[in-house]
C-alpha cells in the first residue's frame, strides 16, 4: 500500500461516562483507498468508536480525550447543525441493521433522494435518475421498482444494498461499515462482500469496517485492529495478524472461529470480558490470559511495533505458543436412533377470512434420523425450512403428511402432530432451545424458578431438593450456583443461553432441538455453547439436531450435516465427508460462499 | 392493498349484522314488551292481546325480527311509544346537536393535541413537559361530570363567559347550537386532548430514539427537517386508532358530559328513552350507536391503512 494522505485521523481517542470508558485511546489513519477493519466482540466499544468518527455520542457518553479530524477539521465537540454538511458528504456510515435504521414510512427512493437534496445540487429530475444509478450500482434488481419499495417490502439483503446506495448517494470520502453483513445467510453475504470490494477500488473510498466476524474482515480490509475492552491491543497488516497473531487475546480470537477445514468445536476463551465500570488496572486482558504474570497486573502495555507495522499491546508478544485446537474426535460408536422422520411435508395455511389458499409446502417429503449422542446438522438458507422441520418435531406446527418416530426407552412411539396432544413422556422426552435466550426466558423470573419448572413437572423433583438438582444443572453448564438467584436480565447473551441449555436438559430428554442458538452470541461464547451442547449430547447420550444458517458452526458441532433447500434435503453426509466433497451443486456453492480467514 | 380493504369492509359488515341481530334479540329476553310497557301494570288481558296484535307482536320472534330489519334497512326506523313520533325524525336532530359538539370539540381538540404531544414529546422531562403532562393526567383522572361542573364554575360563575347549561331546544338553529356548544366541547377538549397527546408524547420519544433518526442525523439531515419528514410521520400514525377511538367515544353520545350540561344531544335522549321505557326507540339508539363506532373505527382504519405503509402489504 502507497502511503497516502491521511483522510481520517484518529489520535488517543477516549470516550465514555462518569467512572468509566468505552473507548480508550485509539488512534489510527485512514488514506485514500485504504480499508482499516477492526474485529472485536460485543461491548468491546466498536460501534461507539465508529459513531464519534462521525461526532455523534451515545447518550451519556462524552469526548474525554484525544481527537478525530476529517481532511483536517475536527468531528468531535461540533454541534449537530455544524456537521451537517460533513454527514453524509464527505463521511457516511452504513448502519449494522438496515430493517431499523431506515424510515419505515417512506419509500426506498425518497430516502436515498434525500441524501442527494442535501448534498448535491441536482435537479430533482436529475435526482431521481442518480438514485436509479445508484440503486443499479449495488446490484439490485430492477431498480426503478425497488425506488418505490418501502423497507418492509425488501429482504435483509436488498435493505442492506439500499443502505449502501444510501450511503453512497453523497458521494463520501470515508466510508464507515459497522457489521455490514450480520444477519445475512452466507451467499448473500458474499455477494454483498464482492459488491464493497469492488466498489473501493473503483472509487478509492476509504473504509473503517467494524465486524465481530474477521473472515468479513479479512475478505475487506488490509490492515486490521483488534479491540478489546475499549482499546485496541493489536493491530497491524491482515495477513500477519492473522497469521501471526501476537497478543494472546487475538490467538484465541482466531482459535475460536469455526473453519470448515478444521475438526471438532474450535476452543472457546475461558472468563468474560471485564466490565467497563472496574477494569483491571494492568493488561485488561489479563484475569482471562494463560500466561498472565505479575509485570502484567501492573500498567497497560501501550502497543509495541513487533515487525512490519505489526504492533502489539502484550508484554509476552510472540512469546505465547500458538493455540491449541480440540482436534480429538472420538469416533462414534454405532448408536441406535433416538428419531426418526419419515417423509416429514409442513405446509401452512393462510389465515383470513377472505382469502383461503391452498397451502403452500415448505417443507416437502423429508426423511432422516438420529442417533443417540449423536449432532446432526441442518443448515440452509432463511427460508429453506429448517426451522419448520424443528417446530414439526417439537409439535408447534401440523406436518401435512409424514411422521415422526421417537425410540427411547425400549419404548418405539409415533410421536401426535400437536404437542397439546402429547402424553407428558413425549414432551419431556423432546426439548427446544431457542434462538434468543432474552425471548424464551421469562424475564420476570429468577433462574432458579426457570429451571425448578421443567425439574417439578417432568422429574418430579421434591421442592427441598430443587436448589440443589438446580446448582447442579448450572454446573454442568458451567455456571456458579449464585446465578440462581439472578434475573435473565443481568447475565449476559451467552449466559443467557447456557440457562436456556439447562433448563433444556433439566428435563432430561432424549433428543435436543437448537435452532439457530448461537446467532446473537459472540464468536468467542458461541465456541463455549458449541462444546457445551456436543459435550452434553455425548455423556448424556442424547440426540441433538443442531440447525443453523452458517455451514462453519455447523461444521463444527455436527457429526452428519443435513444441506436443505427450498425444503427438500438435497444432501446429508457425514460432516467431514460433506464439507471436503460436496456433492450436490446447491451444497458446493454453500461451502464455496463460507469466509474461511486464511490460515 | 385491494383485498386487505374488501377485507376491512366486510368485516365492518360482518360486525354491523351481529349488532343488529344482539340488539334485537338482547331487548327480546327483557321481560315484558312494548305493550305491557306502555298500558301499564293495571292493563287486562285482553287489552294487552289487542295491542300486542296492533303491533304484531304475538308473531315469532323470529319472523318479526326479519320484518323489523328490513323497515329498518329500507329507513323506517319505526314509531317511538312514548313520543308518539318517528324515531327518525327525534334521533334525527339529536344526531345533529351530537355532530355539532363532536364537530367542534374534534376540531379544536384533536389538532391542539396532536401539537402539544409533539411539543412534549420533543422536550421530554422539561418544563414544558412536565406542565402539559401534569394537566393532562389531571384531565385523565378527574371524572367527567367534576371537570364539567368546574368548567361552569370558573367561565359561568365566576368570570361569566358563557351561559353554564344549554336551554334550547333541540330543533333550535345549529348556529345557536354551535354557541351553546363551547362550554360542553371546552370539558371534552380537556379530556380528549389529555388521552391523545400522552400517547403521542410517548410515540414521539421513542421515534426520537429510533435507529433511523440517528441514522438521518448521520446522513447530515438538519434537525427541523429530522422532525418534519422523519419523526412526524411515524410519530402520529399510533395516534390515527386512538383518535378513531375518542371520535367513536365523542360521537355514541357523551352521556355524562351532555347531562351536566342539559345538551339535547344522542347521549341525553339515550338516557331519557331508557327512563321512559321507549324499547323501540332505545333498540334505535343502541344500533346506531353500534354503527357509529363501527364506521369511525372502519374510517379509521382505511386512514391508517393509507398513511401506514407497513399495513398495507400483507406479511408473506
Amino acid at each position: 500500500m502507497t502511503p497516502s494522505v491521511p483522510m481520517l485521523k484518529v489520535e488517543n481517542l477516549q470516550v465514555g461516562g462518569d467512572g468509566f470508558l468505552v473507548v480508550d485511546k485509539v488512534s489510527f489513519t485512514i488514506g485514500q483507498g485504504e480499508s482499516f477493519g477492526i474485529a472485536g466482540e460485543s461491548g468491546s466499544g466498536k460501534s461507539t468508536l465508529l459513531l464519534s468518527l462521525m461526532g455523534m455520542m451515545r447518550p451519556g457518553l462524552r469526548n474525554l480525550g484525544g481527537s478525530v479530524r476529517l481532511n483536517g477539521s475536527p468531528m468531535l465537540g461540533q454541534s449537530d447543525a455544524a456537521l451537517a454538511s460533513v454527514r453524509g458528504s464527505k463521511i457516511a456510515l452504513i448502519p449494522q441493521n438496515p430493517a431499523t435504521a431506515l424510515n419505515p414510512s417512506r419509500r426506498i427512493g425518497t430516502q436515498i433522494a434525500e441524501a442527494l437534496l442535501l448534498h448535491s445540487a441536482l435537479n430533482p429530475r436529475a435526482r431521481a435518475m442518480r438514485v436509479l444509478d445508484l440503486l443499479s450500482m449495488v446490484r439490485l434488481p430492477e431498480p426503478t421498482v425497488a425506488a418505490r419499495r418501502f423497507p418492509h417490502e425488501l429482504s435483509g439483503g436488498q435493505l442492506q444494498r439500499a443502505a449502501i446506495a444510501m450511503a453512497l448517494a453523497g458521494a463520501p470520502e470515508v466510508l464507515l461499515l459497522d457489521e455490514p453483513t450480520t444477519g445475512l445467510d452466507v451467499t448473500t453475504q458474499a455477494a454483498l462482500l464482492d459488491l464493497l470490494i469492488d466498489l473501493r477500488h473503483r472509487s478509492k473510498v476509504g473504509m473503517v469496517c467494524v465486524s465481530h466476524d474477521l473472515g468479513v474482515l479479512a475478505r475487506l480490509c488490509d490492515r486490521i485492529g483488534v479491540m478489546y475492552a475499549g482499546a485496541i491491543i493489536e493491530e497491524g497488516p491482515l495477513a500477519s495478524v492473522l497469521a501471526r497473531p501476537g497478543h494472546p487475546y487475538t490467538q484465541a480470537l482466531v482459535a475460536s472461529i469455526p473453519r470448515l477445514t478444521s475438526v471438532g468445536p474450535p476452543a472457546p476463551i475461558q472468563g468474560s470480558p471485564p466490565s467497563l465500570f472496574d477494569l483491571p488496572s494492568g493488561c485488561r486482558f489479563a484475569p482471562r490470559c494463560a500466561l498472565v504474570q505479575d509485570a502484567c497486573l501492573g500498567q497497560p502495555p501501550d502497543l509495541t511495533s513487533a515487525a512490519d507495522n505489526h504492533k502489539i499491546a502484550c508484554l509476552r508478544a510472540f512469546t505465547a505458543p500458538a493455540p491449541v485446537v480440540n482436534a480429538s474426535v472420538a469416533a462414534l460408536e454405532k448408536a441406535t436412533s433416538v428419531l426418526a422422520v419419515e417423509k416429514l411435508s409442513v405446509g401452512f395455511a393462510k389465515h383470513g377470512i377472505f382469502d383461503r389458499k391452498t397451502p403452500s409446502s415448505v417443507v416437502d417429503a423429508v426423511s432422516f434420523t438420529v442417533a443417540k449422542g449423536e449432532v446432526l446438522g441442518l443448515v440452509g438458507e432463511s427460508g429453506s425450512g429448517k426451522s419448520t422441520i424443528l417446530r414439526a418435531i417439537a409439535g408447534l406446527a401440523a406436518p401435512t403428511a409424514g411422521q415422526i418416530t421417537l425410540m427411547s426407552s425400549g419404548r418405539t412411539e409415533i410421536l401426535a402432530a400437536r404437542a397439546t396432544a402429547r402424553p407428558l413422556s413425549q414432551l419431556r422426552s423432546v426439548q427446544l432451545i431457542f434462538q434468543n435466550p432474552d425471548a424464551s426466558l421469562n424475564p420476570r423470573h429468577r433462574v432458579l424458578e426457570l429451571l425448578a419448572q421443567p425439574l417439578i413437572l417432568y422429574g418430579q423433583v421434591p421442592r427441598s431438593q430443587l436448589r440443589e438438582k438446580a446448582a447442579d444443572l448450572l454446573d454442568q453448564v458451567r455456571l456458579g450456583p449464585a446465578t440462581l438467584d439472578r434475573m435473565p436480565a443481568q447475565l449476559s447473551g451467552g449466559e443467557r443461553q447456557r440457562v436456556a441449555i439447562a433448563r433444556a436438559f433439566a428435563a432430561r430428554p432424549d433428543l435436543i432441538l437448537c435452532d439457530e442458538i448461537t446467532t446473537a452470541l459472540d464468536v468467542s461464547v458461541q465456541a463455549a455453547v458449541l462444546e457445551l451442547i456436543r459435550n452434553l449430547a455425548r455423556k448424556h447420550d442424547v440426540g441433538a439436531i443442531f440447525v443453523s444458517h452458517d455451514l462453519a458452526v455447523v461444521r463444527s458441532i455436527a457429526d452428519r450435516i443435513a444441506v436443505l433447500h427450498n425444503g427438500t434435503i438435497v444432501e446429508i453426509n457425514d460432516a467431514q465427508e460433506l464439507c471436503a466433497r460436496p456433492v450436490s451443486p446447491y451444497a458446493q456453492r454453500l461451502i464455496g460462499s463460507v469466509l474461511d480467514i486464511p490460515a | 392493498m385491494a383485498t386487505v380493504l374488501l377485507e376491512r369492509i366486510g368485516l365492518a359488515l360482518i360486525t354491523m349484522i351481529i349488532i343488529v341481530v344482539v340488539v334485537f334479540f338482547a331487548l327480546e329476553l327483557m321481560p315484558g314488551d312494548a305493550c305491557s310497557v306502555n298500558l301499564g301494570r293495571g292493563a287486562s288481558d285482553s287489552m294487552l292481546a289487542a295491542c300486542q296484535k296492533r303491533l304484531g307482536l304475538d308473531q315469532p320472534a323470529v319472523w318479526r325480527f326479519a320484518a323489523w330489519a328490513g323497515d329498518f334497512l329500507t329507513g323506517d326506523l319505526g314509531i317511538s311509544m312514548q313520543r308518539d313520533r318517528p324515531i327518525a325524525e327525534v334521533v334525527g336532530w339529536r344526531l345533529r346537536n351530537t355532530l355539532i359538539l363532536a364537530g367542534l370539540t374534534a376540531a379544536i381538540g384533536i389538532p391542539l393535541a396532536l401539537g402539544l404531544g409533539v411539543l412534549a414529546g420533543l422536550n421530554p422531562d422539561g418544563p414544558l413537559d412536565m406542565t402539559i403532562s401534569g394537566i393532562a393526567i389531571f384531565a385523565m383522572t378527574v371524572p367527567e361530570f367534576i371537570s364539567g361542573t368546574l368548567m361552569i364554575l370558573l367561565f359561568s360563575v365566576i368570570l361569566g363567559w358563557a351561559a353554564g347549561v344549554v336551554t334550547i331546544g333541540y330543533k333550535a338553529p345549529a348556529l345557536d347550537l354551535l354557541k351553546a356548544s363551547v362550554l360542553p366541547a371546552a370539558t371534552l377538549i380537556f379530556i380528549l386532548a389529555a388521552h391523545i397527546l400522552r400517547m403521542v408524547r410517548a410515540s414521539v420519544i421513542e421515534v426520537m430514539q429510533s435507529d433511523f433518526v440517528q441514522m438521518a442525523r448521520l446522513k447530515g439531515v438538519p434537525h427541523r427537517r429530522i422532525i418534519l419528514h422523519h419523526v412526524l410521520p411515524n410519530a402520529l400514525l399510533p395516534a390515527i386508532s386512538i383518535i378513531g377511538l375518542t371520535m367513536a367515544w365523542l360521537l355514541g353520545g357523551v352521556v355524562i358530559v351532555e347531562s351536566v350540561f342539559n345538551f339535547p344531544g344522542l347521549g341525553r335522549l339515550a338516557v331519557d328513552a331508557v327512563a321512559d321505557q321507549d324499547l323501540p326507540l332505545v333498540q334505535a339508539i343502541a344500533l346506531l350507536f353500534g354503527f357509529i363506532y363501527v364506521l369511525t373505527n372502519l374510517g379509521a382504519d382505511l386512514l391508517a391503512l393509507t398513511l401506514n405503509p407497513r399495513l398495507r402489504t400483507r406479511r408473506k
